[in-house]
């Protein structure tokens, strides 16, 4: 025995109502973690290799499972919590840095929720959209700020400003970037397909684009992340847009890490790394030193590209995100990705993920109120995300000076994922976060590319619906519209930063 | 609700104030008897030159030394009075109304287009955001407004309270008020009023923050809080600091639909696409009708929706904005044509040069 720990009270407890139980077995198929087995006439429980997927819940015909979250009590301390404590044992016992997956789980206020929404009522009307139009397009990338207008020979005023590329939306919600690697190839494939029927688009993450995505790819936005996985000129020009990232809402300061139990074959293709190497992509971009960098990259980019695609740069939400994102305005970018410290991701260091970076809520409220400060609002679209879980928050965002949201963890939820935060171990069982051909193959693109379809559309809906009670018909006029919005039990300070008035202000 | 109106002699043959008096009057149905305002182009020709400051002094001796100070400092006062007033049985004044005939030192604006305008703009925010007792309600050459608030402030009792009839002008704006908030406040209802620009809004925006946010980004500064005074800094904006003609400027504040867009010629499409991608942030949304003036011309124009009424007359010169046609047939009762603009529609109307 190297340590004299022993085992941990048990996480989960799975039981089985043995009167409802037919033994079918759907179970321990289901179960990619081994929870279940059968020993003779019964079908035996491994409680300790449960994760809560409710893989076996949602696919046990009798409802004759049941699961119940830490069945065993410490003693209760206000400061020495169950998970501090655990955290100590584990760290007790291998001496390394504690991984996890999806997004933060420190019990810390969500500003979204303590934010109120507006509706006309008497002193303005609001717009009915299912009888006018309400507008939900959005076009993502640099605007003039003034006009260059000339007269032709026959007196028309004509256009002499050239418009950069923008990329257009018929919906605020765009799907996040999630590489192949961290998701499976048909949880892309899922997500692609959606996007192209909703009028969005999608991220690659760091991972390349798989030969799989190619028919989608005028919905893609390719990423370039420190790593450099997957980054060709064909990788570029395939994309409808190109994303830099330089860092992510869950371990800011710090490089993606995607574990080697998830490298396969395909995937080391795809990102051109060894079959089952650990990719750990390093902290800073080593061409990327200070922001006149960015700028030399950004155009190098463009001009691989023809300057025909929008560059987008993403980066996380920290102290001093208005400055970050002012200097990156006044680079080649067209749109700044900010992502909140709850951002999801599919491996990350405990300790950043629960203690680095600051709510999305503020650093989109900061940034865009430094821009329209120094005359830079229309250098860049803003894109918020890390943690948008409803309708709501896309328009408390966009009412914040978000110009469009990305979506993650509620994408793939929407594809199944029961946010059980195991994604780094690689056996989910949903089909999601694997590349286990056996899990993969139980995502059938053709039905969750219409959850996640659905999902998109029904948000769509809401926002309209929310909108018009604003009495508010463009997408445009909700941006940066804090006066819409009120602070519920949020303190001075804060409302401050968010230039928010308190309710009943 | 709220009721407005503008009239504008393409001639500028001058009219009193007495019309547009009766015409406001017959909308007091649209008012609640707590502001009504009026604006007149062409009331100082012995001041032509002139910049005319009207201002709400709280006090008319410590206020009125700020804004001395204050003008002494951007320019010269060619001349200063009260504004001359006549007591109404309902009115109760809580300020007094001063003029200030002015000039501005261009050398304090290098650099700009338009450096005058830029000095009245730069003082009269100055004064504005300040909590001095004073308010500058108008600042344009040979261009004046006369309003007041609180109870009793009917479009008739205003009117008689300044005299306007005493006036006599080429355009006249009218604003009949239906007060939500701050009732008691003059400085309220419209017209509101910057330099060159006037303005008068029936109507409730619903994208007053991100206007204002936008607006104050080139140096505006937002204190009377109301829709009128980021409308009008939102056309100087664009009008002169952008140098957009005016029906342009009215398309960036009330932009077609993208799916009307979509279906325009090119070269159009590329135009109206660009005025959206430049002007997001400049578009009113929620219920709207303005008719604005400035010395060239006056306009009509509503939201995309047409949510608040906007009738047209003509009659001879003369071209009429309104809330409703019966204030038309109050000012000119053989008025030629009435018309209806589509929602979007803009109606402009240019004084011959």
């Amino acid at each position: 025995m190297s340590n004299n720990l022993g085992s941990m009270p048990l996480r989960y407890r799975v039981t089985i109502d043995r009167e409802q139980c037919m033994e079918c077995e759907r179970c321990i198929e289901n179960c990619s973690y081994g929870v279940f087995r059968r020993d003779g006439d019964r079908i035996l429980i491994n409680s300790r290799k449960c994760t809560a997927c409710h893989r076996c819940l949602a696919y046990c015909p009798r409802d004759a499972i049941m699961l119940e979250e830490q069945p065993c009590d410490y003693r209760s301390h206000p400061v020495w919590t169950r998970a501090t404590r655990e955290a100590i044992y584990n760290q007790a016992r291998t001496g390394k840095i504690i991984l996890a997956g999806m997004g933060s789980v420190a019990d810390l206020p969500i500003i979204f929720d303590r934010l109120m929404l507006d509706a006309c009522q008497v002193t303005t009307p609001p717009t009915d959209p299912l009888r006018e139009p309400v507008e939900l397009r959005t076009y993502l990338g640099k605007k003039p700020s003034k006009l260059d207008l000339r007269r032709n020979s026959k007196g028309d005023v004509e256009l002499a400003t050239e418009l950069t590329p923008n990329l257009m939306v018929e919906t605020p919600i765009m799907l996040g970037h999630m590489s192949y690697g961290a998701i499976s190839l048909n949880a892309q494939i899922s997500m692609a397909r959606a996007a192209k029927e909703t009028g969005t688009y999608m991220g690659t993450g760091e991972g390349g684009l798989h030969a799989g995505l190619y028919p989608y790819q005028d919905r893609m936005i390719v990423q370039v992340a420190s790593g450099r996985f997957g980054v060709n000129i064909d990788y570029l020009e395939r994309g409808a847009a190109i994303e830099i990232k330089l860092g992510q809402g869950a371990k800011p300061g710090i490089g993606g890490h995607l574990t080697g139990e998830k490298v396969s074959k395909d995937v080391s293709r795809t990102r051109m790394i060894p079959q089952g190497s650990d990719a750990i992509s390093p902290a800073p971009h080593h061409d990327i030193y200070g922001i006149e960098d960015l700028s030399q990259l950004v155009r190098s980019i463009k001009e691989a590209t023809e300057w025909k695609k929008p560059v987008f740069a993403k980066i996380a939400a920290v102290n001093n995100t208005a400055e970050n994102v002012a200097a990156v305005a006044r680079s080649s970018v067209d749109a700044v990705v900010i992502d909140g410290f709850r951002g999801g991701t599919g491996a990350a260091p405990r300790v950043f993920r629960d203690h680095v970076g600051i709510p999305i809520e503020v650093a989109v409220a900061s940034a865009d109120r430094e821009l329209r400060k120094q005359g830079l609002r229309n250098e860049v679209s803003l894109i918020a995300c890390g943690s948008i879980r409803e309708s709501a928050d896309v328009v408390k965002a966009i009412a914040l000076g978000a110009d469009a949201v990305y979506i993650g963890t509620a994408a793939l939820a929407a594809m199944g994922c029961r946010v059980c935060g195991n994604c780094y171990q690689g056996l989910c069982p949903w089909g999601i976060a694997t590349q286990r051909p056996d899990l993969v193959e139980r995502l059938d693109p053709d039905v969750a590319s219409k959850q996640v379809a659905n999902l998109i559309h029904a948000w769509t809906l809401e926002i309209t619906e929310l909108m018009g009670a604003a009495g508010i018909n463009s997408i445009e006029s909700l941006r940066g519209n804090r006066d819409r919005l009120r602070g519920y039990m949020l303190d001075e300070g804060l409302l401050d930063v968010l230039d928010v008035k308190p309710v009943g202000a | 609700m709220c009721g407005i109106f503008g009239v504008m002699d393409k001639r500028r043959q001058m009219m009193d104030g007495s019309g547009i008096r009766q015409a406001l009057s017959i909308m007091n149905e649209r008012g609640s008897g707590e502001g009504a305002g009026y604006a007149a182009y062409g009331i100082y020709p012995d001041y032509r030159d002139c910049y005319a400051l009207h201002v709400f002094l709280d006090n008319a001796c410590e206020s009125k030394k700020v804004v001395d100070a204050t003008l002494e400092q951007w320019g010269a006062i060619e001349h200063d009075e009260a504004i001359p007033t006549y007591d109404q049985p309902n009115l109760r004044a809580p300020c007094t109304p001063w003029r200030y005939f002015f000039r501005p030192d261009p050398s304090l604006a290098p650099g700009s287009a338009t450096p005058e305008k830029d000095v009245i703009t730069n003082l009269v925010m100055q004064i504005n955001r300040a909590s001095n007792g004073a308010e500058v309600f108008s600042s344009g050459k040979n261009v004046g407004v006369f309003k007041a608030g609180g109870g009793g402030a009917w479009p008739e009792a205003v009117a008689d309270y300044y005299r306007i009839e005493d006036y006599e002008g080429y355009i006249w704006l009218a604003h009949n008020r239906y007060a939500a908030s701050n009732p008691e406040l003059w400085e309220r209802p419209d017209p509101f009023n910057l330099h060159d620009w006037s303005v008068v809004e029936n109507g409730k925006i619903t994208t007053y923050g991100t206007n204002r946010r936008y607006v104050e980004s080139f140096g505006y500064t937002c204190s009377n809080f109301t829709d009128s005074e980021v409308i009008t800094y939102l056309i100087d904006l664009l009008v002169r600091r952008h140098g957009l003609d005016i029906n342009l400027a009215i398309r960036a504040l009330a932009p077609p639909y993208w799916e009307d867009i979509d279906q325009m010629p090119k070269t159009e499409q590329d135009l109206n696409r660009a005025l959206r991608f430049a002007y997001g942030s400049a578009t009113m949304n929620g219920p709207f009708t303005i008719v604005a003036a400035n010395p060239d011309m006056m306009v009509g124009f509503t939201d995309r929706g047409k949510l608040r009424p906007m009738v047209v007359g003509e009659c001879g010169d003369c071209l009429y904005i309104s809330s409703e046609e019966a204030a038309i047939r109050a000012m000119e009762p053989n008025v030629e044509s009435i018309m209806m603009p589509a929602a979007g529609e803009p109606v402009i109307g240019r004084v011959a040069p």
